[in-house]
């Protein structure tokens, strides 16, 4: 007797209905691309949504000096919480998902060179993120902090099992995230269509690639700490118990060799986004793409060398402060040259203010103060009076809000049109920028000021100094303003999803190979590929009396 | 070696892996340089080079086998391919099954991951090293398999010769470890 073999749907549609038979299975099963970059972005919003409501609970027991909202040792979960969820289960995923969806499509490839571990990375890290959650009701969650400093995360001083479920979720999401970048290089390096050469890519496909080098290289620091401690609670070894001889600071230098590289990690991409929006909607090419691309190189580099700027407080001694803060103050200079190109991208342009481009311009300038903030804490005299405090939160909220989650914004509203064949509102769009600029500098900008006048942070109250009461409050209003911007885009992704107008191939009349494909691309990308001479092969497409490759570009 | 993808992805893949191992390399050092006397057993009073060098050279012949094996692919030999994979595998056991024991003397010496920095130091690394030999050990039996049920058809295999690179480099890591923490106590 024969039994029928049930096999694995090969994808056939787009974006197959999860109500169809076995569109479920198709989704679950599904090694395409531009499914699992979907199934990236869905999983970082539904975390985003969390640890949103993470920074809401902080925010309502902030908002009153000596509240009692929350309880200490909740507090410091929910911080500890929230800031791990949003850099590894948000920022990084989001990031990862937009490239797993966009690099094929933009080299011309069918796919990326590794399909099955493709999906292998989304599913880890998927698994990793549940099991970092599981924490909660298995005993507590983690509550040492993001960085989980030593000795504080010993089994002598966290007995819950919180910290366990946190190093090895993220082990889980730091594999997957390795494979991704592994998969990414090797398929930027092999999977160009003849004639896109590395200095016609778009500028994503750059600042991916470079980021992806970043990966490979700065996680190992983080699976290795995060196994010595794991060891270290688990079986009663040493790695970083000073009481037995262990080194605590060890713990510190492991870390931030992968923390540092981190926050680059979760820029470049977003430079990226922004390096494809602004052109477009300026209707000029990038200004000076050589010195973006060549400017990334170099912070790829750099980001390893200033990893100690983090720990300018735990008595290195002067020669490697010295080290490490003239370092920091030389990264901005690669970082500041991509501004001053994105702004003489704009100059005499025709601009157009898209939603998409609201967040792109307003991106510069959140980023900018961001990034002032950083180089301020590279001298060292003012990291000792400023570590720890409510100014550094501001600082890194400007550079991965205002920056980061700004540009993805960018990014969303100008590829949504490509990934679902409809057009996100533009009126609702505006509504969920302004409400997203007012609530973001309403919460962070006093930040900078409750740091300076001496509030520190990962503490779950304060007291009730002069003006403090105030500040804070303000602050916890413009979370709440963030919240309802939340809600406003949740509403447009739904909206749209159902009657929005349809996309068509290419929207915003942009330049690149994604756009030479329907909207949603069929399952194996592109019918037919325009010949590549160019960094704008649909530009020379639609105006062959004027191609690019004429002027040497 | 750039434009085919297996090569690429397992060379990238090492370089990630060898900033791994250093990283713990350099954990076993920097607490064997502070370890003071009287804090329980060291890498001289409880490691005995020349047993761990001999099943260590059981592992360097791997990389020497595994070599014949790519030869006898490119010679579309297949009963040389078979027989030089089996040997990498059984030499690759062989070295694990020594490393095995060596870890059941130390335990029962009460040198373990928790005695102190040296066990804990130790085992982390070896313990490392190990699984990613057994990790080459189960990839390296998969190749077998495929090759004996007849597969390998033609004188390249990206898949082969990327498992002969990982393979050499879990090989190329031992050589470090056993020159830095055995080899030392011979100065």
């Amino acid at each position: 007797m024969t039994y029928p073999i049930p096999l694995v749907p090969e994808t056939s549609k787009p974006l197959p209905s999860l109500l169809e038979p076995e569109g479920l299975l198709s989704w679950v099963a599904s090694v395409d691309h531009k499914q699992i970059g979907l199934m990236y972005l869905l999983a970082s919003l539904a975390f985003f949504l969390v640890g949103g409501l993470e920074a809401l609970l902080m925010r309502i027991q902030l908002g009153t000096p000596n509240n009692t909202f929350l309880s200490p040792a909740a507090y410091n979960q929910i911080f500890t919480m929230h800031g791990t969820t949003m850099i590894f289960l948000v920022v990084v995923p989001m990031l990862v998902g937009f490239a797993t969806y966009l690099v094929p499509l933009m080299i011309g490839a069918r796919d990326m060179a590794f399909p099955r571990l493709n999906a292998f990375s989304f599913w880890i890290f998927l698994f990793g993120g549940l099991l970092l959650y599981y924490s909660f009701i298995a005993g507590g969650a983690p509550d040492t902090g993001w960085f989980s400093y030593a000795p504080l995360s010993e089994r002598a001083y966290s007995t819950s099992t919180g910290l366990d479920y946190w190093a090895l979720g993220l082990l889980g999401v730091g594999v997957g995230t390795v494979a991704g970048g592994i998969n990414l290089i090797v398929t930027i390096l092999t999977r160009r269509i003849p004639g896109m050469n590395l200095r016609r890519v778009p500028l994503f496909v750059w600042m991916v690639l470079v980021n992806a080098f970043i990966i490979l290289f700065a996680l190992p620091p983080l699976n290795a700490a995060l196994v010595m401690l794991l060891i270290d609670r688990l079986l009663n070894a040493h790695f970083f118990t000073p009481a037995s001889g262990g080194s605590p600071l060890m713990w510190q230098h492991y870390f931030w060799a992968f923390g540092h590289p981190e926050v680059y990690i979760m820029i470049l991409p977003a430079w990226g986004m922004i390096s494809e929006v602004i052109p477009v909607f300026s209707r000029k090419p990038i200004f000076g793409y050589e010195f973006v691309a060549g400017s990334s190189v170099a912070i790829g580099f750099l980001s390893f060398a200033v990893y100690a700027h983090h720990m300018f407080t735990v008595g290195l001694g002067h020669p490697f402060d010295f080290a490490f803060s003239a370092a920091s103050m030389l990264i901005a200079v690669p970082t500041g040259i991509k501004i001053f190109n994105w702004i003489a991208t704009m100059w005499g342009g025709r601009i157009r203010f898209t939603t998409s481009m609201l967040f792109a311009a307003s991106f510069l300038i959140m980023f900018t103060i961001g990034g002032i903030t950083g180089v301020t804490f590279a001298i060292v005299p003012i990291d000792w009076q400023l570590t720890d405090s409510y100014y550094v939160v501001a600082h890194f909220h400007y550079v991965l809000f205002g920056g980061t989650l700004f540009a993805v914004f960018a990014g969303i509203y100008y590829w949504f049109p490509k990934m679902t064949g409809r057009l996100l509102s533009e009126k609702w769009g505006k509504w969920h920028f302004w409400l997203t600029l007012i609530g973001f500098n309403l919460t962070f900008f006093v930040q900078h000021i409750l740091g300076i006048i001496g509030m520190a942070r990962r503490a779950y109250t304060y007291p009730d100094l002069p003006g403090w009461g105030t500040m804070n409050m303000i602050s916890t209003v413009g979370a709440f303003v963030m919240g309802l911007s939340v809600l406003v885009f949740i509403w447009n992704i739904i909206v749209s999803l159902r009657r929005g107008q349809p996309a068509g191939d290419n929207p915003w009349q942009a330049w690149t190979l994604e756009w030479a494909t329907t909207s949603p691309p069929p399952v194996h990308n592109f019918d037919r590929l325009p010949p590549v001479r160019s960094r704008r092969p649909l530009w020379d497409l639609a105006h062959p009396e004027n191609p690019d490759w004429k002027h040497g570009k | 070696m750039l434009t085919e993808k297996n090569k690429l992805g397992v060379i990238l893949f090492i370089g990630s892996e060898t900033i791994f191992f250093t990283l713990l390399l350099l954990a076993y050092l920097y607490f064997q340089a502070g370890a003071t006397a009287g804090s329980g057993p060291t890498a001289a009073s409880s490691l005995n080079p020349l047993t761990t060098g001999l099943f260590s050279l059981f592992l360097f012949a791997s990389s020497y086998t595994i070599w014949r094996a790519d030869k006898s692919l490119a010679r579309q030999s297949r009963r040389g391919l078979l027989l030089w994979l089996l040997a990498t595998i059984v030499l690759g056991v062989i070295f694990l099954v020594g490393q095995g024991l060596e870890w059941r003397h130390l335990i029962a010496e009460s040198t373990t991951i928790s005695r102190n920095l040296f066990g804990t130091t130790f085992f982390t690394l070896t313990g490392f090293h190990g699984f990613h030999v057994l990790v080459g050990l189960v990839a390296l039996a998969i190749v077998l398999g495929l090759a004996w049920l007849g597969d390998f058809n033609s004188p390249k295999s990206s898949a082969i010769e990327s498992i002969s690179l990982y393979w050499h480099f879990v090989d190329v890591v031992w050589v470090v470890i056993f020159a830095v923490v055995y080899l030392r106590l011979l100065l």
